[in-house]
């Protein structure tokens, strides 16, 4: 069972305090946009062995969502951070990178 | 410390499950029998041994032929004798303290049966001068007996098992090495690597199991290290938790300890199949897994077979499947199939090891959640009256709802007939409390809402209310309700009760993680007020009766709302009708419900009011054709299908699952859409029946081309009535299509509109 620290109220939450939310930073593709956009938006996942960003709820606390940065094969945590925000921040990007030398995701190396 | 523990599984991020058996041993049956600990540690020492491993040998199944350490363990700590002549075998020095302990205490060891060539060291030259026969090199070949151990034959190891010294015993302590208990260390990831020397799978201490910071926390001490002698156990165990201790973070006095004189023990010999060229049907009569009846012969079919993976020669073969999950004999099984298939020992691999290490009692995962303290149970607050009313209950998610009040014996059917009949005719009330009342408030709640639902919300004006519908981003319906504008930033949506908690969530996923930078604030106010739907003809005159505010079809109309005074209680009058009637949905703060409810059961009474319960309020919706999440949706129904258009905005650029809803199948003129459905001979369609279709289709089963989502017996209409969802439905108006039951007949039934009664609506806009 998982243990994530909770960046609002900073509590130590176990995973049965949570609720998944699947993987962070997607883009909302609204009226306008194609179906492959669509498709992209509602279904595809990266799914990857490895660097995973992905969105929680603190909701048996004190229900924020918030982001974690974890690694799928070992379950290492590198951080959690604010859900308000389109990309990891530096500290996080830093830590995963002293961690996992090479590592790349979309934009960032 | 804590005996009579047991650790049961380690997990994620230094999470351990502990058995305690509490009461087990005891006579007297007080508190728990069994107890569960969820620990969260840092660091975690799994000190847990090793377990002894069978010989395979022919005939090792009859009785009387036991584990070494075991025959001891009954002499040496319960004074038990398994046997009056035991012959041991082994491989390893280790047997020989059983035979010396069996010989101190006065049992006869007709022979030590030692597989090496070499012999053992300094205790096998302790059991010679004791005067027990030892044979060198050499194995069982057979065993007499049939319901116990009688004698055994002996020969060279190295044969097929010819050689007649037959030797009388009736017990047979074996020995075949040692297997380091790594279950704990490896349930969370830990990896094991051979030991050649010592033949054993043992804790990596290279690639322990990682925690949440990426570093190691289990680590394996002692024997479950593969530490097999007392001076090297000592050392490691001492080294392993010194370690330990620094990685949690405590400080180390590197203090000077004594190492203990260990006697020279000469090293095991691998003896996977004993005698070493035993043939074929001998190999049919060495058992590997005892409880399973898996034999040498089974596990080398299993590699003919193709079933060379580890993890399917397990279940091709039932290996390590028994109660045991292998503890036992998985090596000695392991062994056979690398043999058979030519590889090694660590390319074979092991079969994995899951928690718990030995299965533990559902009780004590279940622990107090059972009964009434199960789930918590939601009570509105005329709860209690229902229940001294007669109601019969219903559970609806966490609440308890009155699904009728059956009277003077009646069944539950009649109650229903009796509470419609009585609604339409002059005045019903229902517990209306556990809709969802969730209140959206800010200076972007009209942008927020207008995401939200398909409807305008941003428009609806102060006093009015609006029905609107909600889908997920994919288009599919997931909730509906009555919105009502409370003030210029203020609305307040009710939903269904099931969604009321969902849809919450719904709401503040939106707001937190996509438009957070939007002004609005959403407040869960379920459970604040009470509120009552006062339904009929009559309903007007009983709220005059009670006198306050004004409640006359001038003052508040059909689809508005009002704040006031009704008698003495603070009431907002919603004037919605889910029923079709002139009807009235009072919130009350949750504090003055009961005072209410039973003033209007009160006042009511010259106009014969009758609570009703979801099932009339069920039956009323249907009759007149108005859609209720969950039966006429299931998560793939869109409102177009439902006939919805109307409330789905064309003015809004977007709205959750607008995008989706121009899907190409969406837009498919071939959907199922919402129907009515009367039945030819009145009687009621089975619920969730399917419509056939001519032809059949790629399965060869009966094509389809339509289902039945809600159907009843209208005591309105005295017959049977149904909605249902039929390929171009409202285009076939009319038409008779064929709903096969279960029994094999078949019921008829015309396509109609789903609005039964009253499809002008002057009932309700009276």
């Amino acid at each position: 069972m998982l243990v994530f620290k909770c960046p609002y109220c900073g509590i130590e939450a176990d995973e049965t305090e949570l609720n998944p939310g699947g993987e962070a930073h997607l883009k909302r593709f609204g009226p306008g946009s194609s179906d492959e956009e669509l498709e992209g938006y509602l279904f595809n996942r990266e799914n990857p062995k490895g660097v995973h960003f992905e969105r929680w709820r603190h909701v048996y606390g004190c229900g924020k969502w918030f982001h974690a940065a974890r690694c799928t094969a070992t379950l290492e945590v590198f951080g959690t951070y604010s859900a308000q925000t389109f990309e990891p921040p530096k500290e996080i990007i830093d830590i995963i990178k002293a961690k996992r030398p090479g590592w790349k995701w979309r934009n960032l190396s | 410390m804590r005996s009579r523990m047991m650790g049961a599984g380690v997990y994620d991020h230094g999470y351990i499950l502990g058995y305690e058996r509490l009461n087990d041993h005891l006579a007297a049956d007080e508190g728990p029998r069994h107890r569960l600990w969820r620990i969260r540690a840092k660091q975690i020492i799994t000190a847990t041994g090793s377990i002894e491993r069978p010989v395979s040998f022919p005939n090792n199944d009859i009785p009387g032929v036991m584990l070494a350490s075991a025959v001891r363990d009954y002499a040496v700590k319960f004074g038990v004798a398994t046997g009056h002549k035991i012959a041991v075998y082994t491989n390893n020095d280790d047997a020989y303290r059983t035979a010396i302990n069996l010989n101190e205490v006065g049992v006869e060891v007709p022979v030590i049966v030692d597989a090496r060539v070499s012999g053992g060291g300094a205790l096998a030259e302790r059991a010679k001068a004791l005067g027990i026969r030892v044979e060198n090199g050499k194995a069982i070949s057979k065993v007499f007996g049939k319901k116990r151990v009688e004698a055994i034959r002996i020969c060279e190891h190295k044969d097929s098992g010819k050689g007649n010294e037959k030797i009388e015993c009736d017990c047979i302590a074996m020995s075949g090495g040692w297997s380091p208990v790594v279950h704990l260390f490896s349930h969370c990831g830990g990896k094991l690597k051979w030991d050649e020397k010592l033949a054993l799978f043992k804790p990596d201490s290279s690639a322990k199991p990682t925690s949440h910071d990426g570093l190691p926390f289990v680590t394996a001490v002692g024997s479950a290290n593969g530490s097999l002698l007392m001076q090297e156990v000592l050392k490691d165990a001492r080294e392993g938790c010194l370690s330990v201790i620094e990685a949690a973070g405590g400080k180390v006095k590197k203090k000077s300890f004594k190492v203990i004189e260990q006697e020279y023990e000469n090293s095991l010999q691998a003896i996977w199949i004993a005698p070493h060229d035993a043939d074929i049907k001998k190999r049919s009569k060495i058992w590997l897994d005892f409880q399973n009846d898996v034999k040498i012969n089974d596990v080398e079919l299993a590699a003919r077979e193709g079933f060379e993976s580890v993890e399917h020669a397990k279940r091709y073969t039932t290996l390590g499947m028994a109660t045991d999950q292998g503890k036992l004999s998985n090596i000695n099984g392991l062994a056979v199939l690398s043999s058979s298939l030519g590889k090694e020992i660590p390319k074979v691999g092991t079969t994995t090891f899951r928690p718990p290490y030995t299965p533990i009692s559902l009780g004590s995962i279940g622990g107090s959640a059972r009964d009434e303290l199960f789930q918590p149970v939601r009570k509105t607050p005329m709860h209690d009256w229902h229940e001294n009313n007669s109601a019969y209950m219903e559970p609806v998610g966490q609440w308890r709802r009155p699904f009728c009040y059956p009277q003077f014996g009646e069944t539950y059917a009649k109650a229903v007939e009796r509470e419609i009949n009585q609604t339409r005719s002059s005045l019903g009330l229902l517990d209306a409390s556990t809709l969802g009342k969730l209140l959206v408030t800010g200076p972007d709640a009209g942008k927020f809402l207008d995401m939200l639902y398909t409807n305008m919300m941003s428009t609806l004006k102060i006093g009015k209310c609006r029905y609107g519908l909600m889908c997920s981003e994919n288009g599919f319906l997931i909730d509906d309700g009555v919105v009502a504008r409370i003030d210029e930033q203020t609305w307040l949506c009710h939903t269904t009760t099931g969604g009321a908690d969902s849809i919450h969530a719904h709401m503040e996923e939106w707001l937190q993680t996509e438009w957070w930078d939007w002004r609005v604030y959403v407040a869960n106010v379920t459970e604040q007020y009470a509120q009552i739907g006062v339904v009929g003809p009559n309903a007007r005159k009983l709220l005059e009766k009670i006198g306050g505010l004004d409640v006359s079809r001038e003052a508040l109309g059909f689809m508005e709302w009002k704040d006031g005074k009704l008698g003495k209680y603070d009431v907002r009058i919603f004037r919605i009708s889910f029923s079709g009637e002139l009807s009235y949905e009072i919130a009350v703060p949750a504090k003055q419900g009961m005072a209410f409810w039973d003033e209007l059961i009160e006042a009511g009474k010259e106009f014969q009011v009758m609570p009703y319960g979801t099932e009339a309020l069920h039956v009323m919706r249907a009759e007149k054709g108005f859609i209720m999440i969950g039966d006429e949706t299931d998560g793939t129904v869109i409102p177009q299908d439902l006939n919805l258009n109307w409330a789905i905005s064309k003015k809004k650029d977007d709205y959750l699952g607008k995008r989706a809803q121009e899907r190409s199948f969406m837009v498919n003129q071939n959907r199922w859409k919402l129907v009515g459905l009367e039945t030819l001979d009145g009687s009621v369609l089975p619920d969730g029946a399917y419509a056939t279709a001519d032809g059949v289709n790629p399965n060869g089963q009966k094509s389809t081309q339509g289902r039945v989502t809600s159907s009843y017996f209208s005591p309105t209409l005295k017959r049977g009535i149904a909605m249902g969802l039929v390929m171009n439905g409202p285009e076939r108006d009319g038409e008779i299509i064929e709903f096969p039951k279960i029994d094999g007949t078949v019921i008829q039934a015309k396509i109609t509109s789903p609005v039964f009664y009253d499809p002008d609506g002057e009932k309700q806009n009276v």
